[in-house]
């Protein structure tokens, strides 16, 4: 134990996205590979855990290591070579989304896979296997990597394919960061010929109209809802509004170089060029309450249903795909408690019964959610899958500082019910599973192989985050 | 829908507090470790004991039904082991809610007993180890901007009077750190407690001569508790020992000099 490293000096408060986690870390941020490398060897001489981070974007305890050493990797962000005759990307683990985006977008790709926000890294999007609005069409994000190199704790560095060391590829890829750091990954992009979207908005009146509508919908080119969280009764139960959008065909841009350009796919920062976003969130932070959630969803329901309902418009890819940057630090506005986001992934059949029944019990509770987002899924072949033949339901919750338990007990009894429906979870946003609802879905014999990996990759449990504490003890 | 399902204890939107506690094998240490875990925290406890340390742990995570106390067997005097201990506690808990100085000696000394060995370990056990453990434990609340420090000093530390130099001493160099340590932490979110226990039924009050009614640990430790929960800066415990140390406090050096208490 002890040793140089655990500094007063690197001593750092780190909280999740959400802001309704703190701990004390040990913080170190390497540029190089033989950095991580030697803190491997520090650690297992001398008995610390680590962490890995990447921009620190998911909703829980994932990228946290309470009293350990968290390693941030948002410096090794190198992109190492591009090829925009192919579309073959190779870069460090530190590249955001949105330098990748940037960077490869006005030779005309763009990622297959994008989360809704572009401040993530591509390490950690593939540490939680990420996927976007079109998970049906294009799969997780993972699934377009077409190698990697990984070091082990145990110090060996690790070429991996979907072919070559294929057990390695299919875990540390939704391995949460726990098996391994990705010191390089390739990737393929997708062509596009234009920076715009064709998007088609329309409403629809309950959960039966909203996973219909996505359903109908899944071989669009991405293919979201918005849902009501707030709404009650039969006939309103999970109101929302559904997008759908295509690429546009080579050809159908006029200007493809123009709208491909970062500079024109840029957000402004003003709304109506006068509010400054920046302080959009504080203004928000006034409406998030009970009532005043109920207020904003039905006003939103009521403008889609009214003067924005069946609209076709063209829209950038950026954003459209990027709708959680739109205001920025919009996590402030939910307050000192922070917020969770509990989301589900429940298979086809059940999913109507069991969405109701969380979206009732949350009411029923007292604790509504603020945002509800549904999207449609396909299984994959990755060790931590959440996904499902079915569809998702991302429910966001505010933590008040004084109903923290009521809200733990209430995510508990979530978890129950998804299970009933043969639902899955996903580490990436999960403020709320247990050792025994993680076996459930994952099944035991995934958890055992993921332990047996563990063991051989990582034999003195050097990487270890508050979710792995939490979930495999 | 009735759906009564238990929760599980450790959950990341409801975690244990925690807490350590330096000197917990007996006395107050013990009975605060006790009220805390019947509060519902995670300890760390240490003290030099280790049998007394595990039987106490042992004692409470029976009660329990689980892991919630982890024994650290350690001499506070070992200060070269203080730094890689407290990283140890420190992620073994995640993150430390509340630190407890507690561990503390006496010598009975005779009337003119001069006798330095005496003097330099009680000052290193009720002086200078503190100041090890709290150089460690501080910056981490700095860090986060919250938490309890609580050192258990004494009346003892109020004035010096004739019967034991090196105790009165070494806990008038505690109370005086403890102050410091608050004025330079308040600022950052950080509460310090200075708890004055008068008599209290410990191991350290055979040696002395109760010249008034002794209270249990059991209720020094509630006093505690309760003066944590109101971020009280200083507390007497029981609290009249306030009013006797005020008067005692502003007794003139000619009289005192000439008191035989």
């Amino acid at each position: 134990m002890a040793g140089n490293m655990l500094t007063k000096e690197r001593l750092y408060k780190m909280e999740n996205f959400g802001h309704s986690i703190e701990k004390p870390v040990y913080l170190y941020r390497p540029t190089h590979t033989e950095q991580v490398a030697d803190i491997f060897q520090q650690a297992t001489k001398e008995g610390f855990r680590v962490g890995l981070r990447g921009a620190g974007r998911s909703y829980g305890d994932a990228a946290i290591t309470g009293g350990g050493v968290v390693l941030d990797f948002t410096r090794m962000n190198r992109i190492l070579a591009w090829n925009p005759e192919t579309g073959v990307i190779k870069m460090e683990p530190g590249v955001t989304i949105e330098q990748l985006w940037r960077y490869t977008m006005e030779d005309g790709w763009w990622s297959p896979v994008m989360p809704g926000t572009m401040r993530p890294t591509i390490g950690g999007c593939l540490g939680a296997n990420v996927h976007g609005k079109n998970n049906w069409k294009q799969g997780t994000m993972g699934e377009h990597v077409l190698e990697f190199s990984v070091l082990l704790p145990n110090g060996k560095e690790k070429v991996c394919t979907p072919e070559k060391n294929k057990d390695l590829f299919y875990s540390v890829i939704s391995g949460m960061g726990l098996l391994g750091v990705l010191t390089s990954i390739t990737y393929q992009m997708k062509r596009v010929y234009s920076g715009s979207l064709e998007v088609k908005a329309w409403a629809e009146p309950n959960l039966t109209g909203v996973l219909r509508a996505i359903d109908e919908g899944k071989d669009e080119d991405y293919d979201v809802g918005w849902l009501d969280s707030t709404a009650r009764g039969r006939r309103s139960l999970g109101r929302g509004q559904m997008h759908t959008a295509r690429y546009l065909k080579e050809g159908e841009d006029p200007y493809p170089y123009q709208t491909l350009l970062p500079m024109n796919q840029d957000l402004p920062d003003t709304i109506m060029g006068i509010v400054p976003k920046s302080i959009v969130w504080r203004f928000m932070k006034l409406g998030l309450f009970n009532l005043g959630a109920w207020a904003a969803n039905l006003a939103k329901y009521t403008m889609n249903r009214t003067i924005g309902n069946h609209k076709t418009y063209i829209q950038s890819l950026v954003a459209f795909t990027f709708l959680l940057d739109y205001v920025p630090n919009w996590e402030l506005a939910y307050g000192r408690g922070g917020l969770i986001q509990y989301q589900s992934f429940v298979p086809k059949d059940t999913a109507e019964d069991t969405f109701g029944e969380i979206l009732r019990h949350t009411q029923r509770r007292g604790l509504p959610s603020y945002l509800g987002v549904v999207k449609r899924h396909r299984p994959d072949h990755f060790m931590f899958s959440h996904a499902v033949d079915g569809f998702s339901l991302a429910l966001d919750f505010k933590v008040p500082p004084r109903k923290r338990a009521k809200l733990a007990k209430m995510t508990h009894e979530l978890n129950q019910i998804v299970l009933e429906g043969g639902g899955r979870f996903y580490f990436a946003k999960d403020s709320a599973l247990t050792p025994d609802v993680v076996e459930a879905y994952l099944g035991g014999e995934t958890v055992a192989e993921f332990k047996k990996l563990k063991a051989k990759v990582d034999p003195n449990g050097i990487l270890q985050t508050d979710l792995y504490r939490r979930c495999f003890r | 829908m009735t759906m009564e399902t238990k929760l599980p204890v450790e959950h990341p939107l409801n975690p244990l507090p925690t807490a350590v506690i330096v000197g917990a094998s007996s006395g107050i240490g013990e009975a605060l470790a006790r009220k805390f875990a019947d509060e519902g925290y995670k300890l760390a406890l240490l003290a030099r004991r280790e049998d007394l340390l595990n039987a106490l742990c042992e004692e409470i995570n029976q009660k329990a039904g689980e892991i919630r106390a982890t024994a650290y067997p350690h001499d506070v005097t070992n200060f070269d082991q203080i730094p890689a201990l407290f990283q140890k506690i420190l992620q073994d808990l995640q993150t430390i809610d509340i630190f407890v100085y507690n561990s503390g000696v006496m010598y009975t000394i005779k009337e003119s007993e001069y006798d330095f060995s005496k003097d330099l370990h009680t000052m290193q056990v009720n002086a200078l180890a503190p100041m090890a453990w709290l150089d460690q434990a501080a910056p981490v609340f700095e860090q986060m901007g919250s938490g309890h420090i609580v050192g258990i000093s004494s009346v003892a530390g109020d004035r010096g009077r004739v019967g034991n130099p090196p105790y009165h001493t070494s806990k008038a160099a505690f109370s005086v750190f403890l102050e410091s340590l608050r004025n330079r932490m308040s600022r950052r979110g950080v509460h310090v407690l200075t708890v004055k226990p008068g008599y209290v039924k410990t191991a350290l009050l055979e040696l002395a001569v109760a010249k008034l009614p002794p209270i249990t640990p059991e209720k020094a430790a509630n006093d505690i508790y309760r003066a944590i929960r109101r971020k009280r800066q200083t507390i007497y415990t029981p609290w009249w020992w306030g009013t006797i140390m005020l008067i005692v406090q502003h007794i003139p050096s000619f009289i005192f000099r000439r008191m035989s208490f």
